[in-house]
């Protein structure tokens, strides 16, 4: 294993993590923050409690995962799609280096820079509204998970895109909407019955219901369905990716 | 001499139908510095390309002393560096920064005096905590070498290295490569300036159309394919050549002045001896009289242009 290599390439992605600072932590942190300013505490302090939980202290595990699905897509597309447009994708494609290697090196560092953001965001939540973790253990397990998950899946839409505009497409278009939608904000009991049973249909909804269970103990869906969609998830992005490399597809003329 | 590099029935056809490569066979010396050229569209990256694993081959095989590119991508690779045609750096990072990054990719473990050692032969040294963006194309140009050499390659492709450098560059380049030679590194260079290759080749392959049509040792390309002209610089000029030379290979300069034989160098009888008796006995006295050979310039497009 060329673990010089997976080194090289996790450690450049970081370097540009920690030059981008503000744009990397300081944005999302401040945008989530906002949220909880003004869902948790200004508005959140007048709405009833949700499942015995307050209102603020309810939408954090949403709010977190949001900013985490958002990052881990943008990180990882960007990491792989910025040496692409530049042309300095030839270094790593005639580098004695393989696919898994290359995949470690740039969704390790998207997936970290997004662990380390998620983390921030708690502390910073702790300010605005008071709130316990029921389950540390599965909390990082989740945020893992859900980091490595969306960071694959960002590598793919990296590599996938031709341009800057389907880079933004599908976390614009399809990923806001759907962790919008997905609980971030309500329980999905609170809906009608009909939508209840569409909601099941978005895959955000299990990330957030597991993630909110390592905090209160309590989710829309079980936590062996939450974690079993996220994996489902995973290997699917594996096997995408997977494909990509064995097909050269984008990579390879 | 044994091969480092052996290319066997190689074809590249792309998705849009183009064929770059036709059954390709080429072995690359040890040690040698080789020249591939070509017109554009020829087919000249590719080859480079698909041997450093950036192009996957439509058929064929390539081996990096004696390793599988495909199978055994690993050893065949860590062998190589490539420097690219296009000026493609992260314009963001520093110099040191990114020399290093390309070290640790090709598996080498940090190392910094060796990374110092590059970069003070390339003259970058002192630019090393300078970030790219702010460095001359022909600095970048060396950032791009120091990359390539970071790893301590034993081959070492060189794509268009000299295009768009000013001329002190292209030597100081020339003087650089010919320091790899010497230390063992095998050196491909493609390149648009013939004289390029004619100053620095050993060897020099002529591809067109995807076809290598040619593979020679320069001295003897040049010997082989090479014309010879005699100019003789006349005492009085003429308005004609006169009617006793004709059926000669012989031209009159537009002024009269200047008398143009040309002949192979490689046949028995030039011709030269018979043609200074004729003037003789004519009359045409000459004040003085110079030979030249074809440069590697008129040999590459007349093989070329031969094909075409």
């Amino acid at each position: 294993m060329n673990t010089h290599g997976i080194r090289a390439l996790y450690l450049f992605e970081m370097s540009r993590f920690w030059r981008t600072l503000f744009q990397s932590i300081a944005s999302p942190v401040i945008s989530t923050s906002l949220y909880f300013i003004v869902f948790g505490s200004a508005i959140g302090s007048r709405m009833a409690r949700i499942d015995g939980i307050s209102y603020g202290a309810f939408i954090v595990p949403g709010l977190t995962m949001l900013a985490i699905l958002t990052q881990s897509i943008s990180n990882a597309s960007f990491g792989i799609y910025m040496p692409r447009f530049s042309g300095t994708i030839y270094e790593v494609l005639s580098a004695p280096i393989s696919a898994l290697e290359i995949v470690i090196g740039y969704v390790g560092a998207a997936a970290s820079k997004s662990i380390i953001l998620g983390l921030i965001i708690l502390a910073t939540a702790r300010i605005f509204v008071p709130y316990e973790i029921a389950h540390p253990v599965w909390m990082v397990g989740f945020l893992v998970l859900t980091a490595v998950t969306f960071s694959l899946f960002g590598f793919i839409i990296g590599l996938w895109a031709d341009g800057f505009e389907k880079l933004q497409l599908i976390p614009m278009l399809v990923i806001t909407p759907l962790t919008f939608l997905g609980g971030s904000f309500y329980s999905i009991n609170m809906l009608p019955p009909l939508w209840q049973k569409i909601t099941l249909f978005n895959p955000v909804v299990y990330l957030i219901s597991g993630f909110r269970w390592s905090f209160y103990g309590a989710a829309d869906v079980s936590l062996g369905v939450s974690l079993g969609m996220t994996l489902v998830f995973l290997i699917l992005c594996l096997t995408i990716v997977g494909w990509i490399f064995k097909t050269g597809y984008r990579l390879k003329a | 001499m044994q091969s480092i590099i052996s290319v066997s029935g190689l074809s590249k056809t792309y998705a849009s139908g183009f064929q770059a490569l036709k059954k390709v066979d080429l072995e690359i010396r040890k040690g040698e510095i080789f020249a591939l050229l070509g017109p554009n569209g020829a087919g000249k990256t590719t080859l480079i390309n698909i041997i450093c694993g950036i192009v996957n081959p439509s058929t064929g095989v390539v081996r990096v002393d004696g390793h599988d590119i495909s199978r055994d991508f690993r050893a065949a690779r860590s062998r190589i560096g490539l420097v690219p045609q296009e000026l493609a750096t992260d314009i963001f990072e520093t110099v040191w920064k990114t020399v290093t990054f390309s070290r640790g990719l090709f598996g080498k473990p940090p190392d910094g005096a060796y990374v110092e050692k590059v970069l003070k032969d390339l003259s970058l040294l002192d630019k090393k905590n300078n970030k790219i963006m702010t460095l001359s194309g022909g600095m970048k140009r060396r950032v791009l070498i120091a990359k390539a050499l970071s790893h301590e390659p034993q081959v070492l492709f060189l794509d268009e290295p000299t295009a768009g450098v000013d001329v002190e560059l292209r030597r100081d380049m020339w003087e650089m490569v010919r320091g790899l030679r010497e230390r063992g590194v095998t050196i491909i260079l493609t390149t648009h300036y013939i004289e390029e290759a004619e100053q620095m080749a050993d060897r020099i392959g002529v591809i067109n159309k995807g076809e290598i049509i040619l593979v020679e040792d320069k001295a003897v390309l040049m010997e082989k394919l090479g014309k010879k002209q005699l100019t003789l610089h006349l005492q009085s000029p003429l308005k004609q050549l006169p009617p006793e030379l004709a059926g000669q290979p012989l031209e009159l300069s537009a002024d009269g002045e200047k008398m143009i034989y040309t002949f192979d160098a490689q046949n028995e009888q030039t011709g030269v001896a018979r043609l200074l008796r004729q003037l003789g006995d004519l009359g045409i006295e000459f004040k003085d009289l110079r030979t030249s050979q074809s440069s590697l310039e008129e040999i590459f497009v007349a093989l070329v242009g031969a094909r075409t």
